[in-house]
């Protein structure tokens, strides 16, 4: 079996939170990614799920090193990005890139979008203008428009080709792994098809790994080979799309799935509506984080904090329901 | 009384600035009878929320402007009305929720305040008598404890519980008709899940009737009897939602259903996209809109706006071609298609 | 392919951003008024000796307080018999050095505080920040006093004193620019690139913060004149007898019952440009707004 490109363990970050008293130091603190470890094999699509606020995106941000955790490993073809020197975490970052959610606020609108997809070039010192102008027009091409929108300026562009122009500039490095938060969730579903079929055929082409996060569960069902669900910082339950969609363990897991749109009008699903929505991360309930939304609460649940098992078939899932079994 | 509670005919809106003149709305047809929900889907530049804060007479103006067209309520035209006749309807007869529950509750005035605040402008009642009417409401949308949070502000509510309080303002006059803009689009999917539950509940309780704008398909499948295919300002196609999803005789409708990403999608199959994206309303449109992006166009969609027809009762389609391959299911379809573009 | 056809339809061609720029200026009219009036000072202070009839500076004891238009004076002259058009013309100059030179200066300094101050945050913004509130705190003129007594007098001091007091308006005004474009995805995006702090800063946020700066500089040149025209007419700007419109007012005012324009002419003239000066910074703020089309 081949090694994984990317090796988290026991990432956290805790962001702490003002104290109301002016000069005092507060010791809460909001515990947005709260111990995750996962791997990620080259070539594969892992999956992140989960509401908003469950630590998703604070998670991409602390693999790549765009924000600094609080504890925790990210290693990088064996080398641990945390705590290396600026120096050669750059050179690393080259082959981890990031595309984002928002296609219209992640483009500098005063540049044009030749200058934007060789500004990674530009920054690394990589080729002369003329090599520089090269590989744009290429990655242009790669992802479906054309060498004369090098000129003009990003508003000039819709959503989708603005998250085309977004994939270019990640793409330009040649990276090994591309994190992408949210990448089509602000698009139209007709767009979102297109461009997920180009993140798809760029994938076979160029051997990418991706780190998907979503909160659309078709969308990641999709696209991905593996599936981490996320609920207050915390992976409670990942698994092969397989395993998770047709044989989902958590409660929570169960739960997102079925709150799922219906596929169509003759569709007659049974439904696990959940009681209120996340509660605030500063005070997590006591034990399990989703006791208190969980239909099938044990005594237990809201006094130990269950750990994750391994049910086979390299699924794990942490509930004190599965103990039992 | 008619069982017959909105028909919009032909309904057009346009926005001006400066010389140019965006057509959002042009000709927008349809009616909706008592306790019937329709949805009106399309993506975003298609005319779908202009339409719905159109009924409400509530586009700004200027710039905008319905510049044609008929809004019968109960038999009365609401583009006749005064300017004080229509606020008498907006909220009472009709009322509307918005995407964003955060921007639509004003942050200064309490939760309780501001139900109270639409009851008591529309029906005459003391002040206590408000206030037991807000807190009945807020226990009908499942707010926990309605005494204790009357008082709080829109802050401290979460987006799934202040859509809740939105909704409990639009109903706190029994109105016949509910106008929801996304209400659910900006909610997580187990909050949207409850919200759409809660809809339902109310309707059957209050006999509303709702239209429902969206870009999810899956939201039209869960609440509405009947849909409405919006693209480019234009009505595309409008039936029961069995028909149309059954069986959706435009292409652009095809399009919509089929790059839905559903657990019938095959795993490593590629999706179904439509090429391309949505003309600029700015420009006179020749023709069928959908016509540049269409794999089956012929010289008559790009000259010839096509006519809406009733195929199939109560199954209308603006489309030139209706002919036997608009009866085959979404694998034949997508065959088809490919087909048709290779050739 | 069919894909990327499409998208070729459906771009549309649109002007480029200086052009328009320029146009929805004109479209204004009271912008295009400002722009006037500020062009025709720009002339005037250039072309002065051309357009001057005497020279500013020589006296004629024979010709003293002439009214206007009296024999071959345009304006008359003052009560050293010097032509006051000509003054006026060759003081446009002084203006113009003093409303460019010091805001410029407090322009560079201030942006470039504010640009520290709003970007790395913390202790820089505290610091940084509070000088300038200790800056502002004294009333703009009382400053500029201080810094001339301080400094001595002489052109080059003026205009370093009036620039001192522009600090603080131009951080501020660049700070909460800064702060606000900070937060843009696309800071985020080149951060993840790889980009050093110097790149994310001359690349990406100065160039989007540039818009309400210069709309803040054109404003503060105005006030700069007036500064100038203050410290003239206080004795501590320009030295006599170099012609300035604050100097001018300050010998017109003895004169004020019996020779009234020798006044009135140079007040004239500054509030003329700084309403001109001030009609082009609102257009050049509302064309500068994405969200007006042309």
């Amino acid at each position: 079996m081949s090694e994984p490109l990317l090796k988290v363990r026991d990432l956290r970050k805790y962001f702490p939170i003002d104290s109301p008293i002016p000069f005092k130091k507060s010791n809460q603190s909001v515990k947005a990614v709260d111990g995750v470890s996962f791997d990620v094999m080259p070539g594969e699509t892992l999956g992140v799920v989960g509401e908003s606020g469950c630590g998703k995106s604070t998670m991409a941000r602390l693999v790549n090193q765009l924000i600094s955790p609080s504890s925790g490993t990210v290693e990088f073809r064996g080398e641990n990005l945390i705590g290396m020197d600026a120096k050669k975490l750059r050179e690393t970052r080259k082959s981890i890139q990031m595309v984002f959610q928002d296609p219209y606020a992640s483009l500098d609108p005063r540049k044009t979008v030749g200058e934007l997809i060789a500004e990674p070039l530009v920054i690394h010192r990589i080729g002369d203008k003329a090599s520089q102008k090269k590989r744009v027009l290429e990655l242009l091409e790669i992802v479906g428009l054309s060498h004369y929108h090098a000129k003009r300026y990003p508003y000039e562009f819709s959503g989708g080709q603005r998250q085309r122009i977004n994939i270019a500039r990640a793409l330009v490095l040649n990276p090994d792994i591309i994190i992408c938060d949210e990448p089509v969730s602000a698009l139209d579903v007709s767009v979102q098809a297109q461009v997920i079929n180009l993140l798809k055929e760029l994938q076979r082409e160029y051997n990418l790994t991706y780190i998907f996060i979503s909160h659309d569960l078709n969308v990641v069902r999709y696209m991905c080979d593996r599936i981490a669900v996320m609920y207050l910082g915390k992976i409670v339950e990942m698994g092969t799309y397989k395993e998770i969609y047709e044989n989902p363990k958590h409660p929570y897991t169960k739960a997102l799935l079925s709150a799922i749109p219906k596929e169509s009008p003759h569709d007659n699903k049974e439904r696990i509506i959940l009681k209120d929505a996340i509660p605030n991360p500063i005070h997590p309930p006591t034990g399990c984080h989703f006791h208190e939304r969980c239909p099938f609460m044990m005594d237990i649940c809201s006094t130990k904090i269950p750990q994750l098992l391994d049910t086979g078939n390299g699924h794990i899932a942490s509930c004190h329901l599965l103990k039992e079994h | 009384m008619s069982n017959e509670l909105l028909k919009v005919e032909n309904l057009e809106v346009q926005f001006k600035s400066g010389s140019t003149v965006t057509k959002a709305v042009n000709g927008v047809s349809f009616t909706l009878n008592r306790k019937e929900n329709i949805g009106i889907v399309g993506e975003s530049g298609s005319g779908k929320s202009v339409t719905a804060t159109s009924l409400l007479r509530l586009i700004p103006t200027p710039p905008g402007n319905i510049s044609g067209g008929k809004i019968l309520f109960e038999g009365k035209d609401l583009l006749t009305l005064s300017d004080k006749e229509m606020r008498d309807i907006r909220g009472n007869d009709i009322s509307m929720i918005f995407q964003d529950p955060l921007t639509s509750l004003n942050p200064v005035f309490s939760v309780g305040d501001q139900i109270m605040e639409s009851i008591k402008l529309h029906q005459k009642v003391s002040k206590k008598e408000a206030k037991q009417k807000a807190i009945q409401m807020l226990q009908l949308v499942g707010i926990p404890a309605p005494e204790k949070r009357l008082n709080m502000y829109p802050h401290e509510f979460s987006g799934g519980m202040r859509q809740r309080v939105m909704i409990a303002i639009a109903l706190s006059c029994n109105p016949k008709l509910l106008i929801a803009d996304e209400p659910t689009t900006a909610l997580d999917v187990t909050v949207q899940a409850q919200i759409l539950e809660l809809m339902k509940k109310l309707q059957d309780e209050f006999n509303t009737s709702i239209i429902m704008i969206t870009h999810d398909l899956g939201v039209v499948w869960e609440i509405c009897h009947k849909v409405l295919v919006m693209y480019a300002g234009n009505v595309i196609e409008y039936g029961t939602v069995e028909e149309i999803h059954d069986q959706p005789m435009h292409p652009y409708t095809w399009g919509l259903l089929d790059s839905q990403i559903t657990e019938s999608v095959e795993d490593h199959e590629m999706l179904t996209t439509i090429p391309g994206s949505p003309p600029d309303l700015r420009q006179e449109i020749k023709g069928c809109p959908f016509a540049p992006r269409c794999s089956y166009a012929r010289d008559i969609c790009f000259s010839k706006a096509p006519e809406m027809v009733e195929v199939k009762e109560k199954h209308f389609v603006a489309c030139h071609f209706q002919t036997k391959e608009t009866r085959l299911n979404r694998k034949e379809r997508s065959t088809h298609v490919r087909a048709v573009v290779k050739s | 392919m069919a894909e990327s056809q499409a998208i070729l339809q459906t771009t549309d061609v649109v002007e480029t951003n200086e052009r328009s720029l320029f146009r929805k200026l004109i479209r204004n009219r009271f912008a295009a008024f400002g722009l006037f009036i500020m062009l025709l000072l720009i002339l005037t202070a250039i072309f002065a000796p051309v357009i001057a009839t005497h020279s500013p500076d020589k006296m004629n004891v024979t010709k003293t307080l002439l009214g206007i238009g009296a024999e071959g004076h345009l304006l008359g002259t003052d009560n050293y018999g010097r032509d006051i058009f000509s003054r006026l013309v060759y003081g446009a100059r002084i203006s113009i050095l003093v409303g460019l030179g010091a805001v410029l200066f407090g322009a560079v300094i201030g942006s470039l505080l504010g640009v520290i101050a709003g970007y790395f945050g913390g202790k820089f913004d505290s610091i940084i920040m509070r000088i300038m509130d200790g800056l502002s705190a004294f009333p703009f003129i009382l400053l500029a006093i201080t810094l001339m007594s301080v400094l001595g007098q002489g052109l080059m001091n003026v205009i370093i004193a009036i620039g001192i007091g522009n600090i603080p308006g131009f951080a501020r005004v660049v700070r909460g620019q800064v702060l606000s474009v900070k937060q843009s995805e696309y800071i985020e995006v080149t951060r993840s690139l790889g980009a050093k702090h110097s790149r994310i800063i001359f690349h990406h946020i100065l160039p989007n913060s540039i818009a309400p700066l210069i709309v803040y500089a054109t404003m503060s040149i105005a006030g700069a004149i007036i500064s100038e025209a203050s410290l003239s007419f206080l004795g501590l700007g320009v030295q006599p007898p170099t012609a300035s419109w604050g100097s001018m007012l300050q010998d017109g005012k003895n004169f004020l019952v019996l020779n009234p324009h020798m006044a009135t002419i140079p007040g004239l003239a500054i509030l003329i440009t700084v309403v001109g000066i001030n009609l082009f910074g609102d257009g050049l703020r509302d064309a500068l707004d994405p969200k007006m089309k042309v």
